[in-house]
């Protein structure tokens, strides 16, 4: 594929698969920024939802091979891996969320190897798979999950719908609006309370998906910069190939910090909502 | 940032993973793991409770070793003493056999001294007598001088 102009390249990388209706009636693919914005809400990412209910299912396949081999012998290979990420989730829940539900450490588990997975995406060099679709005649393609705000907002939506759920269930619905409205000042100040504890409430779920996309998303952009050079000549090439590498590197640690700070978060967001004295 | 109908679409199947999740893969593996973790202790005490008892069995061992130690000792104290009884008794035997021989032969020797100095004595007094005869050139009346012949004789 032959870009006009760098700001095409980068933004043609940038944007999603979207199907939907078109303004006059048709249902298709959009081409470029403009139709997506015509679609409206009701059109549906299909690159994002391919790839991320593709890696939620590899992540559930092989999960669930080592649940069905599970014994009490000693462990191999995947196997012994497997369980050593489902004894690190473990601990990470005893450690941070005291109550006990059943709930918590497999919506931890899913929530880390999901988001881990779909990131990982990113450490794939941009063009290839988005080219290979090319050829297919798949016009756009963004193959990393978590750098769509639609995925990382999905996420934490549900996430906030058990926050709440677990704090109206645990405390009773006039247990979670005193807490709303009662603190940090006197009762008298209600409204300030609730503008205040509104937003703090608020921030949770919105932190925890920008975070998550931000990272993704600017990472990405690097990714697309850095490939930007290759076609710079001879000496920015091969410049560019270290730059990549470097943050290739670098990427690693951040994919699965980024990962492992969504799943902390989830379950200190769960406890918090779960604590029944404040 | 534009959001569309992929927002729902994520969290209905974010919430069908995480059901899945919890239902068919975090229940088997952690009751695996706990399982083992079980068994691992479990193991772990029953190779304590092995040491343990190798340790009190050594002890016993060592408890009967000394026994057995002590009853050799007594034992071979026992023999020993039977030993030296046997001995003295021996001695005893010997020396009562030795003074019965010895007597034996007192007796044998005495009596022989006796037959000898008997024998003696009637040679003498008849070689006295002879000595007499010829001394007094004539009869010597053997009956009227048997006094003094017997006496003669008992003081040889």
């Amino acid at each position: 594929m032959a870009y006009a102009n760098s700001g095409e390249y980068i933004k043609h990388h940038l944007t999603n698969l979207v199907y939907g209706q078109h303004p006059d009636g048709s249902w298709g693919f959009a081409h470029g920024a403009d139709e997506i914005k015509e679609m409206g809400f009701w059109s549906i990412n299909v690159d994002s939802m391919f790839f991320s209910i593709g890696l939620g299912v590899l992540f559930l396949w092989i999960f669930r091979k080592a649940a069905k081999k599970a014994s009490t012998d000693a462990p191999t290979g995947l196997q012994n891996f497997i369980e050593m990420i489902i004894e690190f989730i473990d601990d990470s829940v005893r450690g941070s969320f005291s109550g006990k539900n059943p709930l918590i450490a497999p919506l931890a588990l899913t929530i880390f190897i999901w988001i881990f997975l779909m990131n990982f995406m990113d450490l794939l060099a941009v063009d290839h798979i988005p080219g290979l679709a090319a050829l297919l005649g798949i016009p756009y393609l963004k193959i990393v999950p978590s750098t769509d705000p639609n995925v990382t907002f999905g996420l934490s939506l549900a996430v906030f719908a058990l926050v709440l759920y677990y704090s109206v269930k645990m405390k009773g619905a006039g247990g979670f609006f005193a807490e709303l409205a009662f603190h940090p000042f006197p009762k008298f100040m209600m409204p300030i309370n609730l503008v205040l504890e509104g937003v703090t409430l608020i921030a949770k779920p919105v932190s925890l998906a920008l975070r998550l996309f931000g990272n993704m998303y600017a990472g990405e952009m690097i990714f697309i910069l850095i490939a930007l050079m290759y076609s710079g000549g001879w000496a920015m090439g091969i410049f560019g190939g270290f730059l990549h590498l470097g943050w290739a590197i670098f990427h690693i640690l951040i994919i699965t910090l980024q990962a492992f700070i969504f799943m902390t978060l989830t379950i200190v967001y769960l406890d918090m909502a779960s604590q029944t004295d404040h | 940032m534009n959001f569309n109908a992929t927002l729902i679409g994520q969290t209905v199947t974010f919430i069908v993973f995480v059901w899945f999740c919890m239902k068919y893969v975090w229940p088997p593996l952690m009751a695996a793991l706990e399982e083992r973790n079980a068994r691992i202790t479990e193991g772990l005490a029953a190779a304590e409770r092995g040491q343990k008892d190798l340790e009190q069995a050594q002890a016993k061992v060592s408890e009967n070793l000394d026994e057995a130690k002590q009853q050799a000792q007594e034992i071979i104290n026992q023999a020993q003493k039977r030993a030296n009884e046997i001995v003295d008794g021996a001695k005893d035997i010997a020396r009562e056999e030795a003074d019965k021989i010895k007597n034996a032969a007192t007796a044998d020797i005495d009596q022989q001294v006796n037959s000898a100095r008997e024998q003696l004595r009637k040679e003498v007094s008849g070689i006295a007598l002879a000595g007499a005869e010829q001394i007094l050139k004539r009869e010597v009346n053997a009956d009227a001088h048997a006094a003094v012949l017997d006496e003669l004789v008992a003081q040889i």
